[in-house]
């Protein structure tokens, strides 16, 4: 009698909390791997941002000697100006793909085509891209060079002059981003609900009102959507400055990502200390931009459930 | 019985040494064609001579080989390894990875004289702390490049001083003739320029110096470098937009004959020919003299092998690094890779006139820098470069890119 009730007590506890556990359970291989390869690193990296170390020879301890040499760095507030650059100009994806998406958003015949044709930079390889936007602005030769003549610029290179090189990386960046978005408002729109429409235009709703009172707010989470990923991708940038310019000329087109790469990993590299400080500044700039995110995604969250 | 016993000791040492000797593993970053033949020969050859060795040979790709070596020399290190001379294995010695060959460069067990003597003038680009730590096998001339017909056609001869230099290139850009072609988009073209302008204003004593941080980038003397830089860039005789080209890219005014002159390494000479260029109207001559007096040094980016301290294998690899060092053995290497051999005695592949100049200039150099990104630390010559390629574009920020670079050289050699 008292083995069957230890017996039942037993499994009465997991039973018990079966339901509290069993999520555990499932997620365990995946917080498993998310620790290891995204939580660990960025406390190691915060971790090796104190240190001076070539990957070689023993790390010395440094303090905060790294980050006083990065605020001393002519070339760090380069990438900081133009990784804002980057965040204002990039955010023009999201209009234009916006614009893009309503007008692709029609019946006629073969739209699936030219859907698709709109789709496809969005499935080219970033290294492609700028590749071929670097051919494009190549001076005397490229694509636009007969037009740079045409207004009098004979001869001027977008890549190799300071003023103009990010603004040439970031407008060969917006080609595949407007695609990505244009690709979140065509679902959008597919989801928009026609009764409310027609509901409006029988309220005298048109044209611009109809699209900014009723269509867009139908929208919003397509729009949030597309900035959360613009805004990533800015941050991010790395593959085009690395293929168009590689931060040059003269470190003028350089990014945060890329600068940090620059200092830790490349040839003349090996500054492990010192590239983990510019990296712990970047995450510290995305960090604030992922709580602001995750904080509305609660509160909408919270609202719909209300 | 004592007989027997020896024999047996004998025996067994050869025995152990034979597998002792077993396999010498060699990693190189030799991807490309002509150095891949090249080190496919050495290795069948070094082979046939030592048929108890068996060679185990890793080529790696060559641009990731610079992070690969990194890797491997703690963790599985070969018995041999190819890198570059100069400032660029200073981190390998400096954190024990290379091991001390000095002996080999002291005595190599030859008839005709030792390495210190057929190498004399590749020695110090070997040296740290007094000490050898590698092999040097070949290397390449630097110099300028030139328009042959370009050169007659405005009745130019070859500069030998500055102001013919200078001169030369006044007359190419009034006659519609872009003077020097540069293509600055990976920096390190610029460095070539620089090195020769300080070898030549202020000589080699004094670019060693500089370049091991001993002397200020506000230093007067530097500024004397640039002030003939100046005379270089103000009149706008380097290529326009150099900075959005590679030094591939920028070789197409050459050919196209809108630019006469290239200051390069002679590893430009086959994509010239292969666009066309015939050694009837391309040529090379030496950097001109711009202080009188000055030895002329020259430009010479050598490459090596080292043995890692951590080979299983040293007696093997030591074979086989007096091997390579031979006359012999760097004479048929640098027939298949098209440049020079380091070893006096070596002759070069006959019917090619970059090479005989070549040798002929480097054989008589007072001695050799190894490019600015082998002599200075990595993030001095990464700084230095990304301010020579400013100064190019921006002439005028001179004083303000030296400063810079003052304040990186007191930050790197501390």
């Amino acid at each position: 009698m008292e083995l069957n009730n230890s017996k039942a007590k037993r499994i009465t506890w997991f039973q018990k909390n079966q339901v509290k556990i069993s999520p555990w359970i499932f997620l365990a291989p995946g917080l498993i791997f998310f620790s290891i390869y995204v939580i660990a690193p960025i406390f190691v990296s915060i971790g090796i941002s104190f240190y001076q170390w070539d990957g070689l020879s023993p790390s010395i301890y440094v303090g905060l000697q790294n980050y006083i040499e990065l605020l001393d760095d002519e070339y760090f507030y380069i990438s900081l100006w133009n990784n804002l650059k980057w965040l204002i100009f990039f955010m023009l994806a999201v209009p234009i793909g916006l614009g893009l998406a309503i007008f692709l958003n029609q019946i006629v015949f073969g739209i699936r085509l030219i859907k698709s044709l709109f789709f496809f930079p969005f499935v080219i390889s970033q290294v492609v891209i700028g590749l071929i936007f670097t051919w494009f602005y190549q001076p005397n030769y490229g694509v636009i060079a007969p037009f740079l003549n045409f207004i009098g610029l004979e001869g001027f290179s977008i890549l190799a002059n300071e003023n103009t090189a990010t603004y040439g990386i970031i407008f060969a960046g917006l080609y595949p981003q407007i695609a990505y978005c244009l690709i979140l408002y065509l679902t959008g729109l597919n989801n928009i609900n026609p009764e409310q429409i027609e509901a409006g235009r029988m309220d005298g709703a048109k044209g611009f009102h109809l699209f900014w009172n009723i269509v867009l707010p139908q929208l919003r989470h397509a729009t949030f959507l597309a900035i959360v990923v613009t805004v990533i991708g800015a941050l991010r940038s790395f593959d085009m400055v690395a293929i168009m310019t590689q931060g040059g000329p003269y470190g003028y087109s350089n990014v945060l990502a890329y600068y940090m790469f620059e200092q830790a990993l490349s040839e003349y590299g090996y500054r492990m200390g010192y590239g983990s400080a510019i990296a712990t500044v970047l995450f510290t700039i995305m960090m604030f931009y992922i709580l602001f995110f995750i904080y509305r995604m609660y509160r909408n969250e919270r609202e719909d459930n209300n | 019985m004592k007989k027997v016993i020896i024999s047996l000791i004998m025996m067994f040492g050869i025995i152990s040494s034979t597998s002792l000797a077993g396999t010498l593993v060699i990693n190189t970053d030799t991807s490309d064609a002509a150095p891949k033949e090249a080190f496919e020969y050495i290795i069948k050859k070094f082979e046939e001579e030592n048929p108890d060795v068996t060679v185990k040979w890793n080529v790696f790709d060559h641009e990731g080989y610079k992070q690969s070596i990194r890797n491997f020399l703690n963790t599985d290190p070969p018995d041999v390894a190819n890198w570059y001379a100069g400032n660029r294995m200073l981190p390998f010695v400096r954190a024990g990875l290379f091991e001390d060959v000095s002996d080999i460069w002291k005595d190599s067990g030859w008839v005709d004289g030792n390495l210190s003597e057929n190498m004399e003038h590749a020695k110090k680009s070997m040296t740290i702390g007094g000490k050898q730590w590698g092999i040097p096998y070949t290397y390449y001339q630097w110099g300028v490049y030139y328009r042959k017909d370009l050169f007659t056609a405005n009745g130019i001869s070859v500069p030998k001083t500055w102001d013919d230099f200078v001169a030369a290139c006044a007359t190419l850009k009034a006659a519609g003739i872009t003077p020097i072609t540069i293509g600055s988009k990976y920096l390190w073209t610029t460095a070539g320029v620089f090195d020769y302008l300080n070898l030549r204003t202020n000589g080699y004593e004094f670019h060693m110096d500089l370049t091991l941080g001993k002397v200020p980038y506000t230093d007067p003397k530097v500024q004397a470098v640039f002030d003939k830089w100046d005379e270089l860039v103000k009149p706008g005789y380097f290529l326009e937009n150099h900075a959005a080209l590679s030094w591939q890219e920028a070789l197409t005014p050459m050919v196209n004959g809108e630019a006469a002159m290239y200051v390069m390494g002679n590893f430009a000479v086959a994509p010239l020919k292969e666009a066309g260029l015939r050694d009837s109207n391309l040529g090379f001559f030496q950097f001109p003299e711009i202080t009188p007096g000055i030895p002329m040094a020259e430009e010479a980016p050598t490459d090596t092998v080292h043995i890692p301290s951590k080979a299983k294998n040293k007696t093997d690899a030591k074979r086989f690094l007096i091997f390579m060092s031979r006359a012999d053995v760097q004479e048929e290497i640098n027939k298949i890779l098209g440049q020079l051999p380091i070893n006096k005695n070596s002759s070069v592949k006959k019917g090619d006139p970059f090479l005989k100049a070549g040798l002929n200039m480097l054989n008589n150099a007072y001695a050799m820098a190894q490019f600015y990104d082998r002599d200075a630390p990595a993030q001095m010559a990464s700084e230095g470069m990304k301010g020579f390629q400013e100064y190019m574009s921006n002439p005028d920020r001179r004083q303000k890119i030296l400063e810079r670079l003052e304040k990186v050289r007191q930050k790197v050699y501390k």
